[in-house]
């Protein structure tokens, strides 16, 4: 109070040096001595630089390390393309299905209660807790030769394993949890009351989910997808175990890196690694403008 | 429309919502449930909009069972207490709602649509927030909207919860002298929620008083207030003084001090007595029924509040007119103009 009537009052010039001073002491206080300040910038600075910026930088300088037409040839090979479509199938499949599983086992936790909820939540968490190797044995387990299913499947001429089933299947276990998870904290907050209102009003279920619940949840379906899509196009250990690796055939991008890095092809191998470094780029920027976005959602909400 | 509710029962848990209420209202009454939190005032009234589901019990509106429809069918306006606005939606978009998710056979056109939504607008005087969103809005113009929603599909029952729960006292006045008002114009069977007394004895028609599951009383504001038929209402409604005290005999004692007070046909035992503040009769010392020494006083517009240290024990508060003159120090004598007596400690 006493400092807001000085202010309506002209200072003198030494004055107005005694009140910087304070000024800067009362800053003092909530900051470190600047000596311990540019020891810990300094140290932050260069781990996110040996960790992240280094790395990613050699991705491309490897890359581009024989100019750009090698670059480009790298990427043209029959092989390469392959992989990268076989990596675009395999999102699509396993994002498009871990996006209604997501919906829906979201939608069940936050909307409802019912026995056996927890339990539910512990399973979604499941495939991020087992180690994606172990993901990918399960589904050899069940559908190799030797497996459960593997006399059946080849009695019916089906193959899952060593093709794009069964990476799709191995894609989409690994990368479960995103959606969901992205969507139930969202909905467990938005609670049932918009819901309770659409329905007293007339609305269908249906109704209510496309106009209502859906809505609002918008730009968590589309943060989960993000992280979904970015994990599936990234998975390896899974993949690997269920691939074959068939060249031309059942390699992912990431499995195509490893294979031609182990045949001293850097170009090519650097090359693939550029793309799926540039995805990450472009997660990264795109989550951002998300988080935004949900933040806003959150704002909106509160007032 | 009129409403009939026998005999529910909704148990959350070990812990009982409902326990066995029975409920008669009328058509084109505007009924208030008052009741402190866990009563079960809200859970009776989404049970009647088919927002929850008894245990037993039945619940009829115009002798047909509501409990055979879904809420989607019942055709009730639900009046959230957070009003639970569409936050992705326009006011006008809000109001629309009911109106566009109505069966296709049955489904008014676009114009009529937006005629009758500019004429919900109208009616809660908030036709100049059409195009605004929810957040845009302050808590009292949500509160009408969210009412103008409602109204939108024409509900043969309006059912609020809380409806002022959420907004500051000023314009929670406002709000109710126009609820009252609006419920006059459209005449629709309406039920309100409340903890709140004075919203309730000042807005409905039949206040029905619960506590703990059950109704202790049905009755006009003037009835519930004047004659509360059980110790809860008369502690509830209106500031009461509450001293317990002894009947043996045909004599009430407080402590070892017969109060001279009428009983009629009470047991004995240990009872509470009840005692309007403003019931008090302040009188010199040794007249009336209690006897005690003024501990401070306030002034309170017409009134003031008197701190009084009864003799043997009890310290209550009394409203005295202001021409009486009390002092910190009197000794006073107190006399109830009038009084209740529960039995029961």
């Amino acid at each position: 109070m006493t400092l807001q009537i000085a202010d309506t009052v002209s200072l003198s010039p030494s004055q107005a040096k005694a009140r910087a001073h304070a000024a800067a002491a009362r800053d003092n206080l909530r900051t470190e001595p600047r000596a311990v300040r540019i020891a810990i910038i300094t140290l932050a600075v260069l781990f996110l630089t040996v960790f992240v910026v280094l790395p990613l930088v050699v991705v491309f300088a490897q890359a581009f390390s024989k100019g750009i037409l090698a670059y480009l040839a790298a990427l043209s090979e029959p092989e390469a393309l392959a992989a990268i479509r076989l990596t675009l199938l395999v999102a699509l499949i396993s994002v498009g299905l871990n996006l209604v599983f997501g919906l829906v086992a979201a939608w069940a936790i936050a909307k409802f209660d019912f026995r056996g909820k927890t339990f539910l939540i512990t399973l979604i968490d499941l495939p991020f807790s087992v180690s994606p190797v172990i993901s990918g044995l399960v589904f050899v387990l069940l559908f190799g030769a030797q497996g459960y299913f593997g006399g059946w499947l080849r009695e019916h001429d089906i193959q899952i394993l060593f093709a794009v089933p069964g990476i799709a299947l191995a894609t989409t276990f690994v990368t479960f949890p995103f959606v969901a998870r992205a969507l139930i904290p969202l909905m467990h907050e938005q609670g049932t009351q918009e819901e309770e209102a659409a329905i007293s009003l007339g609305a269908s279920g249906l109704q209510t989910f496309f106009r209502v619940t859906l809505p609002n949840i918008k730009w968590g379906v589309l943060y989960g997808v993000l992280l979904c899509n970015a994990r599936a196009m990234g998975e390896f250990g899974a993949v690997s175990v269920v691939s074959g690796h068939i060249r031309g055939e059942t390699n992912t991008m990431p499995l195509l890196v490893e294979i031609l890095y182990n045949e001293y092809q850097f170009v090519a191998a650097f090359a693939i690694a550029s793309l799926l470094a540039m995805l990450a780029l472009i997660t990264l920027i795109a989550k951002t403008v998300l988080e935004r976005h949900l933040g806003e959602g959150h704002a909106s909400r509160d007032h | 429309m009129t409403i009939e509710v026998r005999n529910l029962v909704k148990k959350f848990g070990s812990f009982a919502a409902l326990d066995g209420v029975d409920l008669k209202v009328d058509n084109g009454e505007l009924l208030a449930l008052l009741g402190p939190s866990g009563s079960g005032k809200t859970t009776l009234l989404r049970i009647i909009a088919g927002l929850d589901w008894p245990d037993s019990g039945e619940v009829s509106f115009n002798g047909e069972d509501a409990l055979a429809q879904g809420a989607r069918e019942r055709h009730v306006g639900f009046v959230f207490q957070h009003y639970a606005l569409f936050r992705h939606m326009t006011v006008f978009e809000n109001v629309a709602f009911g109106l566009r998710v109505q069966p296709r056979a049955v489904r008014r056109d676009e114009a009529t649509i937006r005629a009758r939504v500019k004429d919900l607008l109208d009616l809660v005087q908030l036709d100049w927030l059409a195009d605004r969103y929810p957040s845009q809005l302050s808590g009292g113009q949500r509160q009408r909207i969210a009412l103008a929603r409602a109204l939108a599909i024409e509900p043969r029952i309006l059912l609020l919860d809380e409806p002022f729960g959420a907004l500051d006292a000023k314009v929670r006045k406002e709000l109710r002298k126009w609820l009252r008002s609006l419920h006059h114009e459209i005449n629709v069977t309406s039920i309100f929620v409340t903890h709140d007394q004075e919203e309730a004895l000042e807005v409905a028609n039949r206040v029905v008083v619960m506590d703990k599951g059950r109704i202790e009383q049905i009755g006009s504001p003037n009835e519930v207030y004047e004659s509360p038929a059980t110790a809860f209402v008369h502690g509830f409604i209106g500031e009461s003084i509450e001293l317990p005290v002894h009947v043996a005999d045909g004599v009430v004692r407080l402590g070892s001090r017969p109060l001279g007070l009428a009983v009629d046909g009470l047991a004995s035992g240990a009872s509470r007595l009840f005692v309007r503040r403003h019931d008090m009769q302040v009188g010199p010392a040794g007249s009336g029924a209690f006897e005690g020494a003024v501990q401070h006083v306030r002034n309170f517009g017409p009134v003031q509040r008197a701190e009084v240290a009864l003799f043997g024990g009890e310290t209550i508060e009394i409203d005295a007119p202001r021409d009486k003159e009390l002092r910190a120090g009197d000794r006073i004598g107190l006399e109830p103009r009038r009084y209740r007596i529960f039995a029961g400690g």
